[in-house]
């Protein structure tokens, strides 16, 4: 990790001492344990706080997007590329004006689930390969990495980012799976009644404050949905059917586009799993029209795009 | 005021007994965390815990609330004219409010009790209130409540302050609302005042001691609002944000509302519901024109109300209580504890 850090500042600092960019966007070491945060470099000096580690768990693409215009480079993860694909298949980006430092992801750590194994407020995380060194005030546990991953990733097949300009570590091994879908497979099986209840306790706690919203890449209309007010589609209170009108929406909006990057439960400030809703959309995707988000800036996703080879009936 | 002490062992059904008259909050834990929720009957609040994910701030002040009803059928004759929504105002009390938390209740105070206006729906559901509050004798890494003019034993704003002491509270009345809860409880075990009071100073000195983090807020005052307003450090504290409305939503002292019309055949009520800042609504015009149309507005509003315009308002200190929550649950890290130093530390170059 520490190598890949080291390069990561190294061809920052150049692109930015070159002027082959205007800014860089990585990730910062934060405040607290177990937390990193966005930031934007604009010289090579600055490049020194650049960062990485099992807890940069945001999706940069989000960030890239909004820079529009400008030469950047962006720091990415294997599902970060596959957002700034989709991005540049929906022309939020340009190529051109896009530098993509690839990392070979080893997968993000799911801060609630060390959170809990340590019962009280983390105050020390170290990594040291696969292990993580979590200490609280009273307690210090050594916890292997693989139990802790985030679900998401513990699921991912594309831990080598997709498009890259560098790559700032050797490819890792991606995964086989028998079944990359076992929650959602889990959720289908219960019966209708089971799994609206199973959707209404997951967002019970919903405080539509719009972190899974506001951390997803592909989340960049104008207006959205629920925040128009002319005419108004949602109530904004607490309302039990405006609050899951809002996660259905938000959820088909992300049909056949969504990455499973899990920025959206990382944002989730109670720690709702939203991706059980996205994630029975990328199933469909996939068994609908053979359909991973984010794989190849040569085709258009499957909605769309015509094609006769459509699996619905109505278009035979 | 005095000192009473309660054996764990009677606690529970001392707040059973309290049932009778008092509606209950408190601390509960499901799967996304522990919250000050209304209790159900047969739930206990959960004294144990180290903090809750949102603050205290919803028992006066729910996320929704209805506040205004009426009529749209024209055959009524009190048809279109709002009327207040009914509300329980039933005497209330909140068990193990964290002392952070019942000081920010307090500075919320001074935006809806005023010489001027009176929110009669927060200030009815505050007259209601009875707060116990819950000493913290172990404060979290992120707890910087010493340095906000609160801390981890302070009484502001509580009508009973319990210290945790193992097998038993020990609890100090601090109002005669606190004595009327106590009471129907069925707590009257006095303790000596003197030897508690000793026992109070010592935890508090013992959990002050372990509070590491602090801000410091002594040069804010001097500067001028514009100077700040201007400063160049705002794009970069405002870069990482997502604008997702977290930070103003688990603060406890976060006041601001938006109010909603809902139409449902006849029936029309008005809701205020939590707004925030964050939020390019928040300040969006009918004309479509936003005064704070950019994300770095945002943040700066966020840090400028509570870092400065309050403090200049009223005199009494920042309007942040130290608790944390919003340097814990940032998606991004936003931290206001680096930001208010910063601000502090700002001198405009000429």
């Amino acid at each position: 990790m520490d190598t890949c850090i080291q390069k990561i500042r190294e061809i920052a600092g150049d692109l930015l001492e070159k002027g082959e960019v205007e800014r860089v966007i990585g990730f910062a070491e934060g405040s607290i344990p177990m937390a990193t945060s966005p930031v934007a470099i604009s010289t090579k000096e600055d490049a020194q706080k650049l960062c990485f580690s099992s807890t940069c768990g945001l999706n940069l693409a989000n960030y890239a997007s909004k820079e529009k215009g400008k030469k950047i480079a962006v720091v990415a993860k294997g599902c970060d590329s596959r957002n700034l694909v989709t991005h540049i298949v929906e022309n939020q980006i340009d190529r051109d004006n896009l530098y993509i430092i690839g990392v070979p992801c080893p997968g993000m750590v799911d801060k609630f689930k060390i959170a809990a194994e340590m019962g009280g407020e983390i105050t020390g995380f170290e990594e040291a390969g696969d292990t993580l060194i979590v200490s609280t005030v009273d307690d210090k546990k050594e916890l292997n990495k693989q139990d802790y991953l985030r679900h998401n990733c513990s699921l991912c097949t594309h831990k080598n980012p997709v498009l890259f300009d560098v790559l700032v570590g050797e490819e890792v091994e991606e995964q086989q799976l028998d079944n990359a879908y076992p929650d959602v497979d889990a959720i289908e099986a219960l019966t209708a009644d089971g799994r609206w209840k199973h959707f209404e306790e997951l967002t019970q706690n919903c405080i539509r404050c719009y972190a899974c919203r506001n951390a997803c890449p592909l989340c960049y209309c104008p207006t959205c949905f629920v925040d128009e007010s002319g005419p108004q589609w949602v109530g904004k209170g607490q309302d039990k059917t405006d609050v899951d009108t809002f996660h259905f929406l938000r959820a088909f909006h992300c049909a056949g586009r969504c990455t499973d990057c899990g920025a959206c439960v990382e944002a989730c400030p109670m720690g709702i799993n939203v991706r059980d809703f996205t994630r029975k959309l990328n199933k469909d995707a996939q068994d609908m029209f053979g359909w991973e988000a984010g794989l190849t800036i040569d085709k258009r996703p499957p909605l769309d795009a015509y094609s006769p080879d459509d699996p619905n009936d109505f278009i035979k | 005021m005095k000192f009473i002490t309660i054996d764990k062992k009677d606690w529970a059904k001392g707040i059973d007994k309290s049932r009778g008259t008092y509606q209950l909050f408190g601390p509960v834990t499901d799967i996304n965390g522990c919250q000050i929720k209304a209790l159900d009957a047969d739930v206990q609040p959960e004294m144990e815990y180290t903090d809750s994910v949102l603050s205290a701030k919803s028992v006066l002040f729910p996320q929704s609330e209805k506040i205004l009803v009426t009529s749209l059928n024209e055959a009524d004759d009190d048809h279109h004219i709002m009327k207040r929504a009914d509300g329980d105002y039933t005497p209330r009390a909140v068990i193990g409010i964290r002392p952070y938390d019942a000081r920010a209740i307090q500075l919320v105070k001074m935006n809806f009790d005023t010489e001027d206006y009176r929110d009669p729906y927060w200030c009815d559901a505050y007259e209601a209130t009875t707060f116990v509050g819950l000493a913290i004798n172990k404060p979290g890494p992120l707890d910087f409540s010493t340095s906000t003019g609160t801390g981890p034993f302070s009484e502001d704003g509580l009508d009973i302050l319990l210290a945790d002491m193992d097998d038993k509270f020990l609890a100090k009345v601090l109002t005669p609302k606190g004595e009327a809860y106590a009471a129907a409880c069925g707590f009257n075990t006095e303790a000596d005042a003197k030897e508690s009071q000793v026992l109070f100073d010592v935890m508090r000195k013992d959990a002050e001691k372990t509070i590491s983090s602090s801000v410091e807020t002594d040069k804010l005052k001097d500067k001028t609002i514009l100077d700040l307003y201007e400063a160049p450090f705002w794009d970069d504290v405002a870069f990482s944000c997502i604008n997702c409305g977290t930070c103003t939503y688990v603060c406890p002292t976060c006041w601001c509302f938006d109010i909603q019309d809902e139409n449902k055949l006849k029936a029309s009520s008005r809701f205020r519901n939590w707004d925030t800042c964050m939020s390019p609504l928040f300040t969006r015009h009918a004309t479509g024109h936003n005064p704070r149309g950019e994300k770095t507005m945002r943040v700066r509003q966020r840090f400028m109300h509570k870092l400065k315009y309050f403090l200049d308002k009223y005199d009494s200190g920042i309007m942040c209580v130290g608790c944390g929550r919003c340097v814990k649950s940032c998606p991004v890290n936003i931290d206001i504890r680096q930001v208010c130093e910063t601000m502090n530390n700002y001198e405009k170059k000429e």
